[in-house]
């Protein structure tokens, strides 16, 4: 045997242990997944409007939990396909609705916390992420600025509708997304989605400042 | 009676530091219970203090001093082991009393 | 958080924040402010309050055995406290069981003093109204490891699944919102609303974070432990609530307790 025979012979030893370990860490993965949730529907109760069974994830949920949102581009678009069909357009073909209830959901970051009242209306939660108009400095940045939003896309139908397909289910356009399924989760109503599009994109939304000063922020 | 105060003194240079740490709830008189009854108005009102009898800051206090005031102030004089007295009265008639000797 | 105190803390921090402009610069970020303002109060945390209500509930005998906690094992022998935090949670052979603070301050509550584990699991956490034992006991527990480093152990089998179980609980998606620990907490320099968060992945972060655990909240006049922390934290997850010093909480704990090995530990600390 020469050396390079031997030098593979070593390498090919190397890959199988390689290839071993992985094998035994993933059993070891799929025990200690198993135990998690296990553990997990064992130990959250019931409080309030919070009720233990919101720890069941859907496929969605499992997916991205297990991939740690990054999802395997097959299983991705499988993922997002099934999200999208879901999505139940505006009957009425319309929407955008009224901006001004828009911006008053957006600053709202109530709902669904066991602290919160079965009757309270949840908020659209969206400052806390989002940057929107220019003169709210109390924003998050977790997500993208959406300040000028409509001004770069305007006002087409196709926009409208795509934004309106974001709100009610961000994961059909991206699987792991951190945004919430505003509308497939039954957190906010159709007509409250349609507010939402319209503080983005209505003209004379505070999300689209005339001054240009403002703008260019 | 009141709950006790945590009181640091400390001298350098002729100049005494002294740091107070009050316990009182501060109640504005305007929050309300989850029910919508008020709760009363319960905060201190005065602070003194005093170096050997001599009273080196006087203080009115409100509504708007947070929970557990602090307070830090500084006077001309004092040595170590000299004793600072801190008083505080509250709206209610309360007060409380609390002494520290001045350290390096 | 009530209204009325934000608005008094917000006084607060503006005012302590004028005092400091000497020093600081105009330009200085709003956590620079809020950093000097920490300075300035640094020997005044009403937390050390809670620490001394603590002390006194460790040394004084009670419940149906009428017992002091002075022969509590939190993992350094009976009695030990000074350290005790810096290196939990950890394996304890006589429960067989991974524990943090508050669940092993359980332990010893039910077991040398005799009182039922309901009795203190019902309302765990301090209030307006009422403070809580075993939140106070945590308080001073956690000052007597303050300049520590933090040393917490994953080579007992246990420990080193209760870390594995805790990352998966951070990961772990779930609500009405698809929220896990990790959506907020595992990007760096982000924030929600005007509230910077630590991103756990990052050791710096998580170090800075964990370690100011316990901590006075000035929004709140309430000294605030780490389970209760994680409970708020799920609370505002859209998540049912995680049961008081459950084997899920603790887990999660050992995760990010380990995430902050190495740093000095600096609590109780003091929040907005």
């Amino acid at each position: 045997m020469n050396a390079k025979q031997l030098f593979g012979i070593a390498v090919s030893v190397c890959l199988a242990s390689v290839t071993f370990s992985a094998q035994a860490g993933s059993k070891d993965d799929k025990k200690l997944d198993a135990k998690t949730t296990e553990i997990i529907k064992r130990d959250f109760r019931d409080k309030g409007i919070a009720k233990a069974d919101r720890v069941n994830q859907d496929e969605l949920q499992a997916a991205c939990s297990k991939y740690l949102d990054d999802v395997p581009d097959k299983l991705k678009g499988k993922l997002e396909a099934a999200q999208a069909k879901e999505i139940k357009w505006p009957a009425d073909g319309k929407y955008m609705g009224d901006w001004k209830a828009g911006e008053k959901l957006a600053q709202s970051g109530r709902g669904m916390t066991w602290s919160d009242k079965p009757e309270d209306t949840p908020g659209g939660n969206c400052y806390n992420c989002h940057r929107l108009s220019a003169k709210e400095i109390a924003y998050g940045t977790i997500g993208p600025s959406l300040l000028n939003y409509g001004k770069k896309r305007g006002t087409k139908e196709e926009v409208q509708r795509s934004v309106y397909g974001h709100i009610y289910n961000a994961k059909a356009y991206n699987a792991c997304a951190n945004m919430p399924r505003f509308g497939h989760m039954g957190i906010l109503t159709e007509a409250q989605i349609k507010d939402l599009v319209a503080l983005l994109l209505d003209p004379e939304s505070p999300v689209n400042p005339k001054d240009a000063s403002a703008a260019a922020k | 009676m009141g709950n006790p105060m945590k009181i640091r003194a400390s001298v350098k240079d002729g100049v005494t530091e002294v740091k107070v740490l009050m316990q009182h709830e501060m109640e504005t008189g305007l929050r309300k219970e989850a029910d919508g009854t008020l709760v009363p108005a319960w905060f201190i009102t005065e602070v003194k203090a005093q170096h050997q009898g001599r009273t080196v800051l006087e203080a009115q206090y409100g509504q708007s001093i947070s929970k557990n005031p602090y307070l830090l102030f500084r006077f001309k004089g004092g040595a170590v082991g000299e004793k600072v007295t801190v008083t505080w009265m509250d709206n209610k008639g309360d007060t409380r009393t609390d002494e520290a000797a001045i350290a390096a | 958080m009530n209204t009325s105190r934000l608005t008094r803390m917000i006084l607060v921090l503006a005012l302590a924040a004028s005092g400091a402009a000497q020093a600081a610069d105009d330009s200085a970020s709003d956590s620079d402010k809020i950093e000097a303002y920490r300075e300035m109060i640094s020997d005044g945390n009403p937390a050390e309050f809670d620490e001394m209500r603590g002390e006194e509930l460790w040394k004084k005998p009670a419940g149906p055995k009428n017992a002091s906690l002075e022969k509590c094992d939190l993992g350094k022998g009976a009695g030990v406290v000074k350290g005790a935090y810096a290196a939990l949670p950890r394996y304890f052979k006589d429960t067989k069981k991974v524990q943090d603070l508050e669940s092993r301050l359980l332990t010893c509550m039910t077991t040398l003093q005799g009182i039922p584990e309901a009795d203190i699991t019902a309302k765990p956490f301090a209030s307006d109204k009422k403070p809580s034992d075993i939140s106070s006991l945590a308080t001073y527990v956690v000052g007597q490891s303050k300049g520590m480093k933090m040393a917490v152990s994953t080579k007992h089998p246990k420990e080193k699944e209760a870390y594995e179980i805790g990352k998966r609980i951070f990961n772990y998606r779930a609500g009405p919102y698809d929220f896990a620990c990790s959506t907020c907490h595992a990007t760096s320099d982000v924030r929600i609303r005007m509230q910077d968060l630590p991103n756990f992945n990052v050791k710096a972060d998580a170090q800075s974070a964990y370690s100011s655990w316990p901590a006075y909240r000035v929004s709140q006049g309430l000294t605030r432990s780490f389970q209760w922390r994680l409970n708020d934290c799920f609370r505002q997850q859209r998540f049912p609530e995680p049961k008081f010093a459950s084997e899920a909480t603790v887990a999660l704990t050992m995760y990010l307790a380990v995430s902050a090995n190495g740093a000095d530990y600096a609590g109780p600390g003091l929040k907005r």
